[in-house]
């Protein structure tokens, strides 16, 4: 009950817009190519439902693999490059780097790579670059996180590196390392589209193909009907990595 | 292995960049004695019970320390890994040191239950009120049976009432194992009271300008604090520690 109280203002203020805009459309007879009610959004949502259901799923389905790729490279990378301060200063501007370049720029190499005739994996690479930064610098920012007192402990005890590891350094990772799993995916999935967009012509048949196919024809609720699927997307995974991050952190606040 | 001791500073000089040098410091432990160092802040007090546990090398001077000693250190906040319960943080010092699993376990329950805590050890830090989550640090640091125990003003932190029942706690756990034992303090009164001994350290560069001896038998009987004997060592460390900090002004 009380998640539901929690949600009643965005409820009420999403109400309150779609409402504006049906009222709006109407009195106005504003042209639905150019911007249909929200009725005929839903209807073109309810009568496009299974195509947009399997390309929403291709498109998550490439975000969660390309997430799963940033998790285990970002993640382990950092967790090597951690035990050495080296090893950090070699490898820290080369992710910045990777950062900071746009995905849509280095698709076309990414594509001729992957091969044409697999732009799934080419839109999966290009997602998980995207996705990897926000889990790699999570992961290293925690794994220097942990108390300097109880660093002085580890010492004064004789700790190993790898007990200093596994019994300090990941555990006071974690929440950095959740938070950074926060944001990358909801990167990875922008990653997903943009590179289908790029990789173009119906290479995936992901949720960017029916945005262009629509877009094209006009078809402008399909178009936004595509794009309700795309923020839904984007909230589920937004709520999974949020209860997992209350979840695994209940027992330390 | 108990060493015992003694434990000592000689002349130790501690440099850190971009602030003046630290020392030369002196300060000598004897087995089974409890020392407390008082001194203005930046003195030199922690870096002192650093230089006592090996954590830091001295740049200069030397620092004794018997090979082997097994040595508790308690912070100035409780320093619990926050995702392990009571007793996995009590045998942490245990297990670093290669003692297996369940032994680590079974003495630190031991150590939990002599510090009263023997009902909590599957609680987790922040179910702990502050002056139990001290009492687990204090269970930690007395797990590995030390023969040196460093404290560095673990109490401040906590109400009068919790931190005198602490001290208590600290002279009846003493007095079954007689550890050397050192403790940073800043409150007069704690360090004449808890301490056989009071080294009082120059506010300026480190050096111990006091030593003095305290009066009466540890741990305190009924009422010391009343005592006009305690009274007079605790006007005698305050007239020490003034005059250190009056040479720096």
């Amino acid at each position: 009950m009380k998640r539901l109280a929690d949600a009643l203002p965005a409820l009420a203020l999403t109400a309150a817009l779609l409402a504006t805009w049906e009222i709006t459309c109407r009195l106005l007879a504003v042209p639905v190519y150019f911007l249909p009610p929200p009725s005929a959004v839903a209807i073109a949502l309810v009568e496009n439902a299974p195509v947009l259901a399997g390309s929403a799923l291709q498109t998550f389905w490439m975000a969660l693999k390309a997430l799963a790729v940033a998790v285990v490279g970002g993640g382990g990378l950092a967790t090597l490059v951690s035990l050495s301060a080296r090893a950090e200063r070699a490898v820290s501007p080369l992710a910045v780097t990777l950062q900071v370049t746009p995905v849509v720029a280095i698709a076309p190499l990414v594509l001729i790579w992957a091969g044409l005739d697999h732009a799934d994996r080419a839109v999966t690479a290009l997602a998980a670059a995207v996705a990897f930064f926000p889990v790699f610098s999570g992961v290293l920012t925690g794994l220097k996180s942990a108390d300097p007192d109880l660093e002085r402990l580890f010492d004064l005890h004789g700790a190993t590196r790898l007990q200093r590891l596994w019994r300090l350094r990941l555990p006071s990772a974690l929440p950095f390392a959740l938070e950074g799993i926060r944001v990358a995916a909801g990167l990875a999935i922008v990653g997903a589209v943009v590179a289908e967009f790029v990789s173009g012509s119906g290479a995936t048949q992901g949720l960017a193909w029916r945005l262009l196919e629509a877009g094209n024809r006009l078809r402008t609720a399909e178009l936004l009907a595509a794009l309700v699927c795309l923020a839904a997307m984007g909230l589920t995974l937004n709520a999974v990595t949020a209860a997992i991050q209350r979840r695994a952190l209940r027992d330390r606040i | 292995m108990t060493t015992g001791g003694p434990f000592q500073l000689l002349d130790a000089v501690v440099r850190y960049p971009g602030r003046p040098a630290l020392g030369p410091i002196d300060l000598r432990v004897a087995p089974g004695e409890i020392v407390a160092l008082v001194g203005a802040s930046g003195a030199g007090k922690s870096t002192a019970l650093r230089l006592l546990a090996g954590l830091e090398q001295p740049a200069g001077g030397r620092v004794d320390r018997p090979a082997g000693t097994a040595t508790g250190f308690v912070f100035q906040s409780p320093t619990l890994m926050p995702w392990a319960d009571a007793r996995t943080n009590v045998a942490l010092p245990l297990e670093l040191s290669g003692v297996t699993a369940a032994e680590a376990g079974r003495r630190a329950e031991q150590a939990l239950a002599a510090v009263g805590l023997g009902e909590r050890t599957r609680a987790r830090p922040r179910q702990l009120s502050g002056g139990m989550a001290m009492r687990v640090s204090l269970a930690r640091a007395l797990a590995v049976e030390p023969d040196l125990l460093l404290l560095d003003e673990p109490f401040a932190a906590l109400d009068s009432i919790t931190r005198r029942g602490l001290i208590e706690d600290l002279h009846r756990l003493w007095a079954a194992r007689a550890t050397a034992i050192v403790f940073v303090t800043h409150d007069v009164e704690e360090a004449a009271y808890l301490a056989s001994r009071v080294a009082v350290l120059s506010a300026t560069d480190g050096r111990a300008v006091a030593d003095i001896a305290m009066p009466g038998p540890l741990p305190r009987p009924d009422g010391w604090r009343r005592d006009p004997g305690f009274r007079e060592a605790v006007e005698i460390v305050a007239d020490a520690l003034a005059r250190s900090m009056a040479v720096a002004a």
